[in-house]
């Protein structure tokens, strides 16, 4: 080896411990998060096991009352469920359908200018405070239907699905619409070459080809709906009712929980303890949906 | 009407599929064709050539009318004129639908639809409204079977049409031109994307193709044209160098500026 001249090759300390220092707040970054979802799941989970310990999983699964707060108290989350599932129904049937129409008239006949226009209006639709949503359901929808069908309860599951509906559209069709817009030009090229009309582009080739990320958006909309409270403390009731008749009022899971932790039950009572039973039941839904719409992601993506 | 036939040494008598009459289009300001004329000869395969940008391209969409679909595009003079219709394909008064209908198109990329093989054929069956379930199954093997494909898929045609290889996505593309029982196929660089065992198999499929339609194809690949076109036009610039016959054009070419561009001098 020659003598050394220069050491302008050698490591910079420095630079290597500037390097480092980025990497740790980087690393704490990513794994606060991790730990805030891990100590949400164990302060379920172990709560839970609490509430498990008096009563049940058989009861909680099939009884037919949710009445923790009575003497006789039952504890069957299929109450609740039903009002999370009718009240998320309407929603999704709202939201479904109207999402997947704006966002094929978006990506696929809107011109630039109108779309450019109307998407900031969609998304501002979301921004909305779900308060807000709930007392335009409670105070315009309710009597608007009551004039239809007078003997609508003044709190029915009704028009809180409706509203949530509503107030979902916009995630449903701007993530539709992405999707749609990232199907490449060639395939509607390919389309309209063999003479196809702008709505068979749209319909037969278009979303097919955007499945995958529509089926997302879905997903997206469905656990929206299912964890949806204020919408549903305000305009829906309160009342747990095992019903599936939207025309009722009714408890979900979610508004069933705002009740209990704003109102003046005891910490440590069995009563208290029921919010996180009904509360893991939630987590446990909405994780069934993720994995759907990963699966959905996976199973149904185009590799263009 | 008495249909044109061709003017060019060795080819008076043959009968004209469309006529290209000093066609202008802008895109937006770029003036990308300039009073392009060039007959198109029925059943004959036609090649357009010359550098990248020269308007080749764009002139080939002029005949199924795709600058339609964007804004902006602006056919400003001049017109293509189909026979035997004798009409403007270019006028406003004719329906782009229309004309895809009967002028059908193979992309440089393979791009079939995210269906399967057979709902790739049938697409353009189903567009015009063809719901037999016979006769769709009928239309969808013989145009299968025109591309060259049958024998490859006839097994499997549920399988997704991106499930193939790219030689054979591309014959699929050529069976979903095919089963409308188009006029014209107009073919946009075919095999750019394609090694050449795919391109040699789809090249041989083209030349076979001219008994059935008039075949319109333009290539970056001047051995390509020889081998496969009867005739040949250089653009450059968005203008029309020289049209005529494939070996008149590669052996003797009448402008320099053509014979500068086939011999490898510019280019």
């Amino acid at each position: 080896m020659t003598e050394h001249v220069s050491d302008r090759l050698s490591r910079k300390a420095s630079r290597h411990v500037k390097e480092r220092i980025i990497e740790f707040l980087l690393f704490g970054a990513a794994a606060f998060s991790v730990f805030i979802t891990v100590a949400i799941v164990y302060v379920l989970v172990k709560e839970s096991w609490v509430f498990f310990e008096t009563v049940p999983l058989s009861d909680f699964l099939f009884d037919t009352q949710w009445t923790p707060l009575f003497d006789d108290a039952h504890y069957g989350i299929m109450v609740l469920l039903s009002g999370t599932l009718t009240s998320s129904g309407v929603a999704l049937l709202v939201a479904i359908p109207l999402g997947t129409i704006i966002a094929i008239y978006l990506s696929e006949f809107a011109g630039f200018t109108v779309r450019e226009v109307a998407k900031p209006f969609l998304e501002l639709l979301g921004g909305v405070p779900t308060i807000v949503y709930g007392y335009f359901a409670l105070t315009f929808i309710t009597p608007l239907l009551q004039k239809f069908y007078p003997d609508l309860p003044g709190f029915n599951l009704l028009s809180a699905g409706l509203v949530m509906g509503i107030m979902i559209i916009p995630y449903v069709a701007s993530l539709s619409e992405d999707a749609m817009r990232a199907v490449p030009m060639a395939l509607r090229e390919g389309s309209y070459a063999m003479g196809a009309t702008r709505l068979q582009t749209a319909l037969w080739v278009v979303t097919p080809a955007a499945t995958s990320g529509i089926a997302s958006a879905y997903i997206l909309g469905i656990s929206r709906a299912v964890g949806e409270t204020m919408i549903l403390a305000v305009a829906a009731g309160m009342q747990p009712n095992l019903t599936f008749n939207p025309t009722e009022p009714g408890a979900t899971i979610t508004s069933y929980i705002v009740q209990v932790a704003l109102g003046d039950l005891p910490h440590g009572s069995i009563g208290y303890q029921t919010i996180f039973a009904a509360g893991l039941t939630l987590l446990l839904m909405t994780l069934a949906f993720n994995l759907l719409g990963y699966w959905l992601r996976k199973h149904y993506r185009e590799v263009y | 009407m008495q249909i044109p036939t061709g003017t060019e040494p060795g080819v008076e008598g043959v009968v004209l599929k469309a006529d290209v009459r000093d066609l202008d289009f802008y895109y937006g300001a770029f003036h990308a064709l300039k009073k392009v004329s060039m007959p198109i000869h029925d059943h004959k395969v036609t090649a357009l050539i010359g550098p990248s940008g020269c308007g080749k391209s764009t002139l080939l969409r002029c005949f199924n009318r795709m600058h339609d679909l964007y804004p902006g595009n602006r056919y400003a003079g001049g017109g293509i004129v189909l026979y035997p219709d004798n009409t403007n394909l270019l006028s406003p008064d004719v329906d782009p639908i229309e004309v895809r209908m009967r002028i059908s198109m193979v992309f440089q990329k393979p791009n079939p639809f995210p269906k399967s093989i057979f709902e790739n054929v049938a697409y353009s069956l189903r567009v015009r409204g063809m719901r037999n379930k016979n006769e769709l199954d009928d239309r969808v093997e013989a145009a299968l079977k025109e591309a060259a494909l049958w024998n490859e898929v006839s097994g499997r045609l549920k399988e997704l049409g991106a499930n193939l290889s790219g030689g054979q996505q591309q014959r699929l593309c050529i069976a979903r031109a095919l089963a409308s029982d188009p006029e014209i196929i107009l073919f946009d660089e075919p095999t750019s994307a394609l090694d050449p065992i795919a391109t040699a198999s789809i090249e041989e499929l083209i030349i076979e193709l001219k008994e059935k339609v008039t075949i319109l194809i333009v290539t970056h690949n001047m051995q390509q044209a020889a081998r496969i076109s009867d005739f040949t036009a250089y653009m450059y610039l968005g203008e029309m160098i020289e049209f005529g016959v494939t070996d008149q054009i590669f052996i003797k070419p009448k402008k320099k500026a053509t014979e500068d561009y086939i011999t490898g001098r510019f280019g």
